[in-house]
């Protein structure tokens, strides 16, 4: 693992089987093998051409130094992917990300004990204004969405791999309004299957999770009044169903346990039977493509500062082909360093991660949908314009 | 011949080091005696440090704004559940392995050949050497699948009684599962304890019961268990001691309902525990909140600290342990 804890090593430590074990053992494993396949066809590709000169960032000069973040474990598998190919690239440069949640992300980049931060959440009001002392200059800081990553709605039905939904029978399963597999909402979306008589077991994420805030954000919108608990982190204790710790626990729990039906990255599912979420007329299954587009359907936020890309999700469009149910992760960075060095690792890192190659190193890490070219040419310019203070 | 010199000498030698070098080990004594003290010291400082640290971490607790905890209203709200969930789940582990390891403690002194007694005591105490995360593992992988079909007769048949409730949670992750592996955790230490307390049984109590034409059911009745009741209850505290803090195995066993309390068994709604809601929490938690982690913290530490009393205190009247 190339991620470094600093201060809260002995944390870390003492919780670290509780990580590995119940959180993200498969991920990372997963990550790790993966990682290496992609950093063995960069190596490739240098050597076909063949020149020293030409490895190193976008502007053609390798950068030195430790660059440290800090942020969302959400991103941790895809972190893995670009610290693994920008290092390819880079290889005096050290990337430091301590996964330490969102919150405790920005509240490390605040306080200037990051160089970046990675969130599931774009900076608030508060944090935006907190951001410019921390910055130099008086830009502040910027979101830029790096990491989209489908959620899909797992379920464990013996010969049954898709099953159509809308939102409000979602809402209504999850919120423990719909008990069994052959209620009449489930079978009127799905006339060609033959639904057993057995109890919906729905599982959650028991720990907080960005996961669960984005999958409640879509309930929220797009369910109406089935979905009764708004946008939650933590799941809430009326709503009952069975709870598992992080992604890879709900996954086990799903897979588990015959009739049960969980959220997790799409990317984890696995061989389970997937929902395909009525979007409009149609049903959508998830995929990086119709994961990406909800990104160019949505507005973005409004009263932010120049250069920053938070997104408002609109997760109940009726756009054709939009997966609503996406993870949307940032990258949180300063327009303006206090030092040179700071400004060419942030710069060579952030646009290493929103090049095509990035954006493929973390689908294949982490299973992301790569951000769409027309997003990638809007954030361009403002990577590029970071710059020391004066 | 000079074998038998040799002791002899050996001892004058040793009387001439010892007669010459009275200072010297008199300061050897001084130094060892200080050595020993220090690390009684020690053990106390730790244990006051560790004290000290959870009262001063848990403090801002108190002051901990409304709606910063998940599903709980204030501090005692968020632990009164959790307390609730760690001595729930550690009584019924504690009723699961207590009948069976005093089974096997008498077993083991009073049925089995003494070859397999002898064997059946390592294997029993290599239970204990199991790591908790493994038995975790164990338990959600193997055990909880194994006896989702028991619950599920058992919630058919009995459900109108509150403790076996449906439905029936599919993966097993429940209440029953945590406490059956817990049971398994604990077995050790009571079955060890069990044991040594019967092999005290003064042998004349028996022989006078078996001279009175008593059966050796008889026998363990009337002689063994009367003997060895306070030190098997020692033995439970020492059981429900460590049943109290047992971390990973519920942390990925149980499917934890934060706020919950309930004593349905089977379902998928388990009040948690308060050393695995550490484990899982903490990496969520920041700053301030944190606070509450440390205070659910200090109320295990009260709780451990008194249930080890009690057990020292059993322990201590019984003349076997």
């Amino acid at each position: 693992m190339r991620m470094s804890m600093r201060s809260r090593a002995l944390t870390a430590i003492t919780l670290s089987s509780a990580l590995v074990l119940a959180g993200c053992g498969g991920d990372s494993s997963d990550g790790d093998t993966e990682t290496d396949a992609a950093a063995e066809d960069s190596s490739a590709s240098e050597e076909m051409t063949g020149s020293e000169e030409m490895t190193g960032s976008e502007d053609g000069l390798s950068v030195s130094g430790t660059l440290n973040g800090a942020g969302a474990s959400s991103q941790a598998a895809a972190m893995q992917g670009w610290i693994a190919g920008f290092q390819e690239g880079n290889p005096d440069v050290t990337v430091n990300y301590d996964p330490v949640g969102s919150g405790g992300g920005r509240e490390t980049f605040l306080s200037g004990g990051a160089t970046f931060a990675g969130s599931d959440a774009y900076l608030d009001a508060d944090e935006l204004a907190a951001s410019e002392d921390r910055c130099a200059g008086d830009g502040g800081a910027v979101d830029l969405p790096h990491y989209l990553s489908p959620v899909a709605v797992a379920f464990n039905l013996p010969d049954i791999t898709t099953l159509n939904m809308d939102a409000a029978t979602i809402a209504g399963i999850f919120a423990g309004d719909i008990a069994n597999w052959n209620d009449d909402a489930i079978a009127s979306t799905n006339p060609d299957v033959e639904l057993p008589d057995l109890a919906i077991n729905p599982v959650h994420r028991s720990d907080d999770s960005g996961t669960t805030e984005n999958f409640t954000d879509y309930l929220t919108q797009a369910a109406g009044d089935a979905w009764g608990y708004d946008v939650i982190e933590t799941w809430p204790t009326e709503a009952g169903g069975e709870g598992a710790q992080g992604t890879s626990g709900v996954v086990q729990a799903v897979a588990a346990g015959e009739g049960s039906i969980g959220y997790a990255d799409a990317s984890q599912v696995g061989d389970l039977g997937t929902v395909a979420v009525q979007v409009g007329e149609e049903f959508v299954e998830y995929s990086p493509e119709a994961a990406a587009k909800i990104l160019e359907v949505s507005e973005q936020a409004t009263d932010r500062p120049e250069g920053d890309f938070a997104f408002d999700l609109t997760r109940d469009t009726e756009e054709a082909g939009v997966y609503p149910i996406v993870l949307v992760s940032y990258h949180i960075v300063c327009k303006q360093y206090e030092s040179q060095e700071e400004v060419d690792l942030v710069k060579a890192f952030m646009e290493y991660v929103q090049s095509e190659e990035g954006q493929q190193a973390s689908a294949e890490s982490a299973g992301s949908a790569p951000i769409s070219q027309n997003l990638r040419d809007q954030m361009t310019p403002v990577v590029e314009s970071i710059a020391t203070a004066g | 011949m000079t074998t038998t010199q040799t002791p002899p000498s050996d001892t004058t030698s040793t009387d001439d080091d010892f007669m010459a070098g009275e200072l010297p080990t008199r300061r050897q004594d001084k130094l060892f005696e200080g050595i020993t003290t220090g690390a009684g010291i020690l053990i106390l400082l730790t244990l006051a440090g560790v004290a000290f640290f959870l009262v001063q971490k848990s403090l801002p607790s108190l002051e901990l704004p409304a709606e910063s905890l998940p599903n709980a209203e204030d501090i005692g709200g968020y632990t009164w559940p959790l307390l609730f969930g760690t001595v729930y789940s550690a009584i019924i582990a504690l009723l699961l392995a207590t009948p069976l390891a005093i089974a096997i403690a008498l077993f083991m002194t009073h049925y089995a050949p003494s070859k397999l007694a002898k064997t059946l005591g390592y294997v029993v105490d290599l239970l204990a050497a199991v790591p908790s995360v493994v038995y975790g593992l164990w338990g959600i992988f193997v055990l909880a699948p194994f006896f989702v079909p028991v619950y599920d007769f058992l919630a058919d048949t009995l459900g109108w009684i509150p403790l076996f409730a449906p439905v029936v949670t599919p993966s097993g992750r429940n209440m029953a599962s945590a406490a059956l592996v817990i049971a398994v955790m604990i077995l050790p230490i009571i079955a060890s304890v069990s044991k040594e307390v019967f092999l005290q049984t003064p042998r004349l109590h028996e022989e006078a019961a078996m001279a009175l034409g008593a059966t050796r059911w008889e026998v363990i009745k009337t002689a063994v268990l009367p003997h060895g009741r306070s030190g098997v209850i020692g033995g439970a505290m020492l059981g429900l001691g460590r049943a109290l803090g047992e971390t990973m195995a519920i942390a990925l066993v149980l499917s934890p309902t934060p706020g919950l309390i309930g004593f349905a068994v089977f379902t998928a709604q388990n009040p948690s525990t308060i050393a695995a809601n550490i484990a899982l929490s903490f990496p969520n938690f920041g700053g301030q909140e944190r606070s509450a982690l440390f205070a659910t913290g200090l109320v295990l530490f009260v709780a451990t600290f008194v249930v080890n009393y009690i057990a020292r205190r059993i322990a201590g009247e019984s003349t076997g342990y």
